[in-house]
């Protein structure tokens, strides 16, 4: 005989928790400004390229420095004729390639080291986590450089270096969540269930702490692609002849004074892509914040 | 009293002088000092005592969770019949066999059934994986046998409940889906934490009921860990009353209720409120004092500094051991004989 009376059916609570975090992230207008931004973006650079009818290597020397909204070249030419709007897709490519790339990477990086050390403590936690404020103490920017100085730079490698200085974030972030998740009483009843260390990490903890982890990932796009800028500009990235934001903004550099579009439009892009990500986490951060769900 | 050498053919756990110590920075924290316990197939036997007795250090040193040597060590026996007979000293078991052990022979529940389980897996993935653990099955089985397990725990549409998450279900509910995944490999031997202590009255009756017809049902034999006399009076059939780390007094839960010899058992039932109206209205004792400090326990018997009947140069001079009153009736007081002729009660 069951006596179960201390259940009344409700309707499916998830299911409107994920709507309030979706609702919380919809009032966040930066927010939902940066996810359109991203997303014109992403589309721009994935399909644009196959749509606009001029290559982006492509010499014209009949139309250097062509002015924007001038001639068919919509956003101008640079110094060798090339079209700016075909180069500046193609360059989103290789700068979000990077971003995404080297996000995943690190979060990759930075979860498993955060998991491992949150979870054991003691040496074990404590030597993984002062080799993280060990790489912390880098500026990332020098390091960066001197990592960049070492290998074949190419959209692989600079992807990689970038990852390297970019998961210590996660790997605190994770670290410390998880520290707190593992006194809980879930944890302790895994344990007596005879589960694994590493069932209880990944199945059982983990989960707990994707959150954090999503709006950390994200805000690292943003830092990626900065990154990738960076070296770039300064010599060290993605090479020309291919084309990435920052270099682009390198090329400009000489021009700046008789074409500054060639360094403004570049820029504006970067702005608008570091920006946008930005924002999305700004507004993750809020709408997946679960103390928020108190109504 | 000596352990004995090999364990009790009839015994299904025998633990044998377990001491437990906490190293801390104000000193070492006897926790556990020598219980010894044992159990038999199919019984419920209660384990009583106050905050801080030592109730819950005993079942964690049961399962081998507490924390690693150098913070705590852990000495004495625990053997536990294996499913071929055999008795094994977990206390003795590498790791790896004794993470066998825990779910499988021995399972547990805590108190807090709204934090035991884990809140962003649905209740159906927390069972099943409690038997993929085990059991190494397929998924769409370990599903299937979740879904009788709740039916069993007695919750309504248990088919549609498995693909819901901790937060929609009341307390109760929790504790009976925690009681299904301790069941979900069938378990010789289930240590039950206070497992009422966070729930409202009628609830408790319901998990009380729901725990003795799963153990007629399946024949594990329960250690029931409680502060609470009238939860032991419903569902003990043996009873140890537990204070600063060492068992006081042991019986079958009749004899307990109806003649208890040591002191410390006298003043806990007398601090039970009674439920009754009309005739005259018994004024609560509270036990004066606290549980003494477990960094510093007195030289003699650990509840003299509490007890009415402690003589001075005896009971705070001479640790008593567990002396036999009748069969199957152990009391740890020097004076118990003197008592027993009515002034203990």
């Amino acid at each position: 005989m069951a006596v179960a009376a201390d259940i009344t059916p409700r309707e499916s609570p998830k299911r409107r928790a994920r709507n309030r975090a979706l609702a919380r992230f919809v009032r966040h207008r930066l927010a939902l400004f940066g996810l359109g931004a991203i997303i014109v973006l992403v589309l721009l650079c994935a399909v644009g390229p196959y749509l606009w009818p001029y290559n982006d290597l492509r010499i014209d020397i009949s139309h250097r420095f062509a002015v924007p909204f001038m001639s068919a070249h919509i956003l101008g030419a640079d110094a060798l004729g090339r079209d700016l709007f075909a180069r500046l897709m193609i360059a989103g490519r290789v700068s979000l390639t990077v971003g995404f790339a080297a996000m995943a990477i690190s979060t990759v990086i930075g979860t498993l080291v955060g998991t491992v050390a949150g979870y054991f403590g003691g040496a074990v936690g404590s030597m993984l986590m002062r080799f993280v404020d060990a790489v912390l103490c880098f500026p990332s920017i020098f390091l960066l450089l001197a990592l960049a100085a070492f290998v074949q730079p190419n959209l692989f490698t600079i992807t990689l270096v970038i990852a390297a200085t970019a998961w210590m974030e996660v790997a605190r972030v994770v670290e410390a969540q998880i520290r707190s998740l593992r006194e809980r009483d879930f944890a302790l009843a895994a344990r007596v269930l005879g589960a694994s260390d590493a069932h209880i990490m990944f199945r059982e903890l983990l989960p707990n702490a994707i959150a954090p982890i999503v709006v950390a990932s994200t805000l690292n796009v943003a830092r990626a692609i900065l990154l990738e800028a960076y070296v770039s500009f300064l010599g060290y990235g993605i090479q020309p002849p291919t084309p990435s934001w920052g270099n682009m903004l390198n090329n400009a550099q000489e021009y700046l004074a008789t074409a500054p579009w060639l360094a403004l439009l570049p820029g504006l892009f970067i702005i608008l892509a570091v920006t946008g990500f930005n924002f999305v986490g700004d507004g993750l951060r809020d709408a997946l914040d679960p103390r928020l769900d108190i109504t | 009293m000596t352990p004995p050498p090999r364990m009790d053919p009839d015994a299904l756990l025998q633990v044998e002088d377990l001491s437990v110590r906490f190293r801390s920075d104000t000193g070492v924290v006897s926790a556990l000092n020598g219980v010894t316990l044992a159990v038999r197939p199919g019984e419920t036997v209660a384990l009583v005592g106050e905050s801080g007795s030592g109730k819950s250090v005993t079942s964690l040193a049961i399962m081998r969770l507490t924390p690693s040597p150098p913070g705590c060590e852990v000495g004495g026996r625990v053997w536990l019949r294996g499913t071929d007979g055999r008795p094994v000293d977990l206390l003795a078991l590498p790791g790896e066999a004794m993470r066998k052990v825990r779910g499988d022979r021995i399972a547990m529940i805590f108190q807090e059934p709204m934090t035991s389980l884990n809140p962003v897996l649905t209740i159906g993935e927390q069972i099943a994986e409690a038997i993929a653990v085990h059991r190494g099955t397929s998924r769409a089985s370990a599903w299937n046998a979740a879904g009788e397990l709740l039916e069993l725990v007695g919750i309504p549409e248990p088919r549609a409940r498995l693909a819901t998450y901790p937060h929609h279900l009341s307390g109760g509910m929790r504790q009976r889906v925690m009681i299904a995944i301790a069941l979900s490999c069938d378990p010789a031997l289930l240590i039950a934490d206070e497992p009422t202590t966070a729930l409202d009255v009628t609830v408790q009756a319901q998990i009380l009921d729901l725990l003795r017809r799963l153990q007629k049902r399946t024949g594990m034999a329960v250690i029931f860990i409680t502060h609470n006399l009238g939860v032991v009076a419903e569902i003990a059939d043996r009873v140890m009353v537990m204070y600063a780390g060492r068992i006081v007094e042991e019986a079958a839960m009749r004899t307990l209720f109806q003649a208890p010899r040591m002191p410390y058992t006298v003043k806990l039932m007398r601090s039970v409120p009674r439920l009754q109206i009309g005739g005259e209205r018994v004024a609560l004792e509270a036990i004066p004092g606290s549980v003494p400090d477990p960094t510093n326990l007195p030289p003699g018997c650990a509840f003299a500094p509490r007890c009415s009947h402690a003589m001075e140069g005896t009971c705070d001079v001479v640790g008593p051991d567990l002396e036999e009153v009748q069969p199957g009736h152990f009391v740890r007081c020097v004076r118990w004989r003197e008592l027993a002729g009515g002034t203990a009660r």
